[in-house]
């Protein structure tokens, strides 16, 4: 590799010819401010537009200043990262972004987690020069079920775009306009909600302002809790417990299971349930799909179509269902874990502890924005009652908590109660991307070989890698599966399948980088993926702990098929818990 | 030309044609076939002469004559006359204004003696549509020349060596450029034409399209022989349905000719051309901006490095050159560098294309040696300020230009004197202002221009004119303060120093260079709050001389929001704080007793 020498600030230093300004000065420990530049390394992803223009520096016998994000080393070089050009240009660049922004820090959602903010401190920004007659770009806010657009914060940084179309290739978000009025908008800005958006968040998630947020229920939960007439019970999604305690400061990675259920319990929830006790229960029908399609397929069937692919995640559910319509069939027709905590919460445990339909309130707190969305759907509402009453993310149960005066550090560990909130191992790893596959492998392995698996970790199919592929022995059958996390991974791979290059019997796709642990709702990573391999971690640390880690071997799913529901994909289970999937490419418009 | 004895060259250009010269080519027509001279005497609209206030122009071979101001009506007046008797029609010749004579060779006009044209030397001399007019003037030589008997390094020498620099604006060497696309590594390479032509005012490169779509289709399949690419793609604004149409007509009949496709020459050498319109985006006229549109993407630039020449149209080495930069080749390689180098100054060769605009004599289409001063391009070919009124300043560059004043008048057109002077070459628009131009008014005027033009991609752009031009609007209505003027000097130069491309960093060159050269005119409307030469609405004051003022009512009548007061006989009052500035009562008092201070 050619290395060229330069100088920054007076400092020598020898980087890889190609390198960024940016990084070579990173290197001498130098940091030079970015506001739009992003790095999701892990991803392949370096966000530089060269847009916000506050990372200019320096650089000797140039015309004019070069942004250090995008501007690559030359041999010789000599850069200044704080001459006096350089702060009156970014200090002035950064009270222009100022003036074209709304002053409502106070109330902004993105208060204290806002990037724009912190660099307004971090540069004592304390005056913004003729605000008095400074026209703002304003725009309509955007409401749609999961997600709040209010553009008027927007910054231009462009970072939505690149997840939305470089990432998950969804295609929802492109600039739109130009010049002042230009923003960052669905095609003719028309809503969200008639866009091609699957909620997946991940928007969200990498806005440095308050210009996407999630929509937030922690009002109506509080009404609903303080309301006498109503039993309002909870579930908490698997990948929650691996990231709340990064809320209150505890390193990344840290489990608060025992923590979070006390915290609810405290908030006032009646029961405090775990999805992962349904996600058993997912497994109990989509293992169970999966095995009669493969036997068929396997006794000639040519009717079977495979492979089966999961449905847990409702940002893929969304994507498959604009863009990959001649697929539809081949997703499990199993519901979500969520779904079908609502579904056997409304039905089973509301008739054991005898509450109308009506009067027992279910709410998930999830790692999702797409699940707010998801619990919307006509599919899953009984005359107009929906069976999960409402979503709410990792990052407003935070909120929510420390509303409450509740101090998370103090607060004992406590259990789930039961019966719905019981769970294997297994459950708890659908966090996690290839969880799900490995917990239905578990389950579907012994179902299918009617033998005992000793084996109980599947490390082929863990990691961080966009799409990965394992075979797994199935007593003398291989049984070729598919993992991808990232819409764009899981494009790659439902094309690859379309035009017949590869062949898998499942497939788990999830819509987030690292599954759900890196959901649209949990706490802001920034990018940083450290974190999100120490929440894997995390799960897969809570499912050795699990004194059972197989789902068909969880009693009350047991007792549940038993009481309740017959066997898996009776008449029963599929009225509770199985689904159809919508046709809604007419959302793509075509050019 | 076949076997016609008279050929009548009749302006077809954008000007001439909303002047009617349309009609004016079928009258001519008509009192041809009337006479019963159609054999004798043809008709052809051409492109433009360029001297367009002048026009519709009419040319009459041999004789040279030039008539010019020609109506529909006057086609029976030239046949009768001019075409049967040969007589020349004195009235519609041209009157030099100075000397009052009669001119009617346009070699001796004033307007076209300094000229020497070369981009245009085929505009308002052939038919644009006819293949054979071109090819009677040399059309498609070069490209046979280079073809047959030049390498692709041969040939890059001859441009390098001629010195031509790219007339899109910034002056990019044209041969190095062609140079560096050759040695990019790849199999796959393009030729891109720019004609996404976008100052206000501006029509060179549409005229050359127009007039001579031939000479640009050479200079791109030279360009690909040596390049070592075999498409090429014209990116052309929608708004120029003529030019687009003579294109499509040039390019199927060169294709016709065997003069692009497969195998040209038989020399193994493929090329072909395709277009693409642009939808009328200033800042696509950047190269990488105009590339990204092309792909079908939002059309914003990206930083440089890469360059398209290594790194361009769908990521394969592009050489991108503009309109005029092309129609310079096919003559350069025909007649040779030296012979081009011998026109203009050391740095910067041959000549330039100006659109002249604004209150000058003659506005039209000019093409001039380089090193020609500013004063012999305003006074001599413009023939001077309109109405004898005072020169106060010129525009030159385009929007994002400079603004050069009197003392800036022997400027010697070039690359590098224009910047040396605090404007630029840019791609040729040139607009005078007169004594009554309010040079505020006219910073505000091209700012308004780059915001509403601004892609929106940087913040500097996108938010620090903006709010240049608040500053500026702020002034002009009488609120300004002397800290605006730093304010504008600091945003002035943060935005050029931190843009991302070009239009952003030159964005603020109207405010900077109108602040330098006439910053009393600033400082009048914020410490007088007046604007000297009473543009600026908000800082009128409309009185009433006493002295004048009969007391007639008339004002009063006019006045539509009741500020004017006075009885029958009496002295009358306007209302300042009432007064919407409309100018009614000055119309219409016919005793010079409104007056504007």
């Amino acid at each position: 590799m050619e290395m060229v020498k330069i100088t920054i600030d007076n400092k020598s230093v020898e980087v890889p010819r190609g390198t960024s300004i940016l990084k070579a000065a990173k290197q001498v420990g130098i940091e030079v401010p970015t506001l739009c530049y992003m790095d999701l390394h892990d991803l392949n992803i370096e966000h530089k537009p060269g847009g916000c223009r506050v990372c200019v520096v320096e650089v000797e016998g140039r015309r004019n200043l070069a942004p250090s994000c995008c501007t690559d080393v030359n041999d010789g070089m000599v850069v200044k990262t704080h001459s006096i050009r350089v702060l009156n240009a970014r200090r002035t660049v950064m009270e222009l972004i100022l003036s074209d922004h709304p002053k409502e820090c106070l109330t902004c959602p993105k208060s204290g987690n806002c990037d724009l903010q912190n660099m307004a401190i971090k540069m004592g920004i304390r005056e913004i020069h003729n605000q008095d007659i400074a026209e703002m770009s304003t725009y309509r806010t955007d409401f749609s079920p999961a997600i709040i657009r209010d553009m008027n914060k927007c910054i231009m940084c462009r970072r939505c775009e690149t997840m939305c179309n470089d990432f998950q290739t969804v295609g929802a978000l492109s600039a739109i306009n130009r010049g002042f009025m230009s923003v960052v908008a669905p095609a003719f800005e028309m809503d969200l909600e008639d866009s091609v958006c699957t909620y997946c968040g991940q928007c969200v998630a990498v806005c440095p302002t308050g210009a996407l947020t999630e929509v937030d229920h922690t009002r109506r939960l509080i009404r609903d809790l303080a309301n006498p007439a109503k039993t309002v019970i909870v579930q908490t999604a698997p990948a929650v417990r691996a990231a709340l305690g990064e809320m209150f400061d505890l390193p990344a990675g840290s489990l608060v299971t025992g923590k979070m259920v006390s915290a609810l319990r405290t908030l006032g929830f009646k029961y405090v349930f775990d999805t992962d006790f349904s996600a058993d229960l997912t497994i109990m029908e989509e293992g169970t799909e999966m095995l009669d399609r493969l036997s068929r397929h396997l006794a000639g069937d040519k009717s079977v179509r495979l492979p089966i692919l999961t449905s847990c995640c409702p940002g893929w559910v969304n994507f498959f269902e604009s863009q990959f319509i001649d697929m539809l069939e081949i997703p499990s027709t199993a519901r979500s874990p969520q779904q079908m905590f609502g579904s056997i919460a409304k039905t089973y445990f509301a008739d054991k502890i005898k509450v109308k339909r009506e009067d027992l309130i279910v709410v998930s707190i999830m790692p999702c924005l797409a699940k707010k969305y998801e619990c919307t759907r006509d599919e899953f509402k009984v005359n107009g009652n929906p069976d999960v009453d409402y979503s709410v993310s990792t990052r407003e149960l935070a909120h929510l908590i420390k509303e409450a005066n509740i101090d998370f550090h103090s607060l004992p560990d406590e259990d789930f109660d039961r019966p719905l909130g019981e769970s294997s191992g297994a459950g708890v790893i659908f966090g996690a991307t290839g969880g799900v596959i490995e917990a239905a492998v578990r389950t579907a392995y012994e179902l299918f070989t009617k033998k005992r698996l000793e084996r109980l970790d599947f490390k082929e199919l863990r990691g961080m890698e966009g799409i990965r592929e394992a075979t797994i022995d199935f007593d003398g059958l291989p049984v070729k599966i598919g993992i991808a996390h990232g819409l764009g991974n899981a494009r790659k791979l439902l094309e690859d399948i379309r035009s017949g290059k590869c062949s898998y019997h499942a497939i788990e796709i999830m819509a987030c980088p690292g599954g759900c642990i890196g959901g649209g709702g949990q706490p802001l990573h920034h990018g940083n993926f450290e974190i999100l391999n120490k929440r894997m971690a995390a799960i897969y640390r809570e499912d050795v702990g699990k004194p059972i880690r197989k789902s068909h071997e969880n009693p009350y799913i047991i007792k549940l098929y038993e009481e309740f529901l017959g066997k898996p994909m009776s008449e029963k289970s599929h009225k509770l818990l199985h689904t159809h999937y919508v046709d809604k490419s007419k959302k793509i418009i075509y050019i | 030309m076949a076997d016609y004895k008279i050929h009548l060259l009749v302006c077809g250009g954008t000007g001439c044609k909303s002047s009617n010269s349309q009609v004016l080519i079928e009258h001519l027509r008509t009192e041809i076939r009337n006479q019963g001279l159609e054999d004798f005497a043809q008709v052809t609209g051409t492109a433009c002469f360029g001297f367009c206030e002048k026009g519709p122009i009419v040319k009459i071979i041999p004789g040279d004559t030039f008539y010019t101001q020609v109506k529909p009506a006057d086609a029976k007046e030239i046949v009768e006359e001019h075409i049967v008797k040969g007589q020349k029609v004195a009235r519609l010749l041209y009157k030099d204004p100075k000397s009052d004579k009669i001119i009617t060779d346009p070699k001796g006009m004033e307007f076209y003696k300094k000229q020497i044209r070369i981009a245009l030397r085929n505009c308002g001399v052939i038919d644009p549509e006819n293949i054979h007019e071109s090819l009677a003037r040399n059309g498609y030589a070069a490209l046979g020349k280079v073809l047959t008997t030049m390498t692709p390094d041969e040939t890059i020498e001859i441009i390098k060596k001629s010195g031509l620099r790219g007339r899109g604006g910034a002056g990019f060497p044209a041969g190095l450029k062609w140079e560096i696309t050759r040695k990019s590594p790849g199999n796959e390479k393009y030729v891109v034409c720019n004609a996404d032509e976008g100052d206000p005012g501006a029509f060179m490169d549409r005229s050359i399209l127009e007039g001579d779509p031939h000479s640009v289709i050479e200079a791109m399949a030279i360009n690909g022989y040596c390049t070592g690419a075999s498409k090429g793609l014209v990116y052309i604004r929608a708004e120029y349905p003529l030019a687009i149409e003579r294109l499509k007509t040039a390019i199927n009949q060169a294709r016709e000719y065997g003069l692009l496709g497969e195998n040209i020459f038989g020399t193994g050498f493929s090329f072909d051309i395709t277009l693409r319109y642009g939808a009328g985006a200033f800042v696509c006229g950047e190269e990488t901006a105009l590339i990204h549109s092309m792909e079908g993407n939002r059309g914003e630039p990206t930083m440089k490095p890469p360059f398209p020449s290594v790194k361009g149209y769908l990521g394969k080495p592009t050489n991108v050159n503009n309109v005029e930069t092309f129609a310079s080749i096919p003559v350069i390689i025909l007649k040779g560098p030296d012979w081009y180098s011998s026109i203009g100054t050391e740095k910067s060769k041959g000549t330039k294309v100006f659109a002249l605009a604004g209150k000058v004599n003659n506005v039209g289409l000019i093409e001039v040696p380089m090193g020609i001063t500013l004063r012999e391009v305003i006074f001599e070919i413009g023939g001077g300020i309109k109405n004898g009124k005072k020169f106060k300043g010129v525009q030159i560059g385009g929007p994002s230009g400079g603004c050069l004043t009197y003392k800036h008048l022997d400027t010697p057109i070039d690359y590098d004197s224009l910047i040396a002077a605090g404007a630029m070459m840019g791609s040729g628009g040139m607009i005078i202002m007169d004594e009554d131009d309010c040079m505020v008014d006219v910073a505000k005027y091209f700012l308004d221009f780059t915001v509403d033009e601004s892609c929106g991609k940087c913040t500097p752009c996108r938010v620090g004119n903006k709010r240049m031009h608040e500053l500026l609007v702020s002034i002009t209505k009488g609120n300004g303060t002397h800290e605006d003027i730093d304010r504008l000097i600091n945003l002035g130069n943060v935005i050029r120093d931190t843009s991302l491309c070009m239009l952003g960093q030159s964005a603020p060159n109207p405010v900077l260079s109108i602040m330098d050269n006439f910053r009393e005119e600033y400082e009048a409307h914020i410490r007088d709050k007046k604007c000297p030469s009473g543009v600026c609405k908000a800082l009128m004051i409309y009185e009433i001389v006493e002295e004048n003022c009969v007391g007639c009512t008339a004002c009063a009548r006019a006045c539509p929001v009741g500020a004017i007061t006075g009885e029958r006989k009496e002295i009358h009052r306007i209302d300042p704080s009432l007064c919407i500035k409309c100018g009614a009562c000055m119309d219409r008092c016919k005793f010079n007793a409104v007056i504007v201070n």
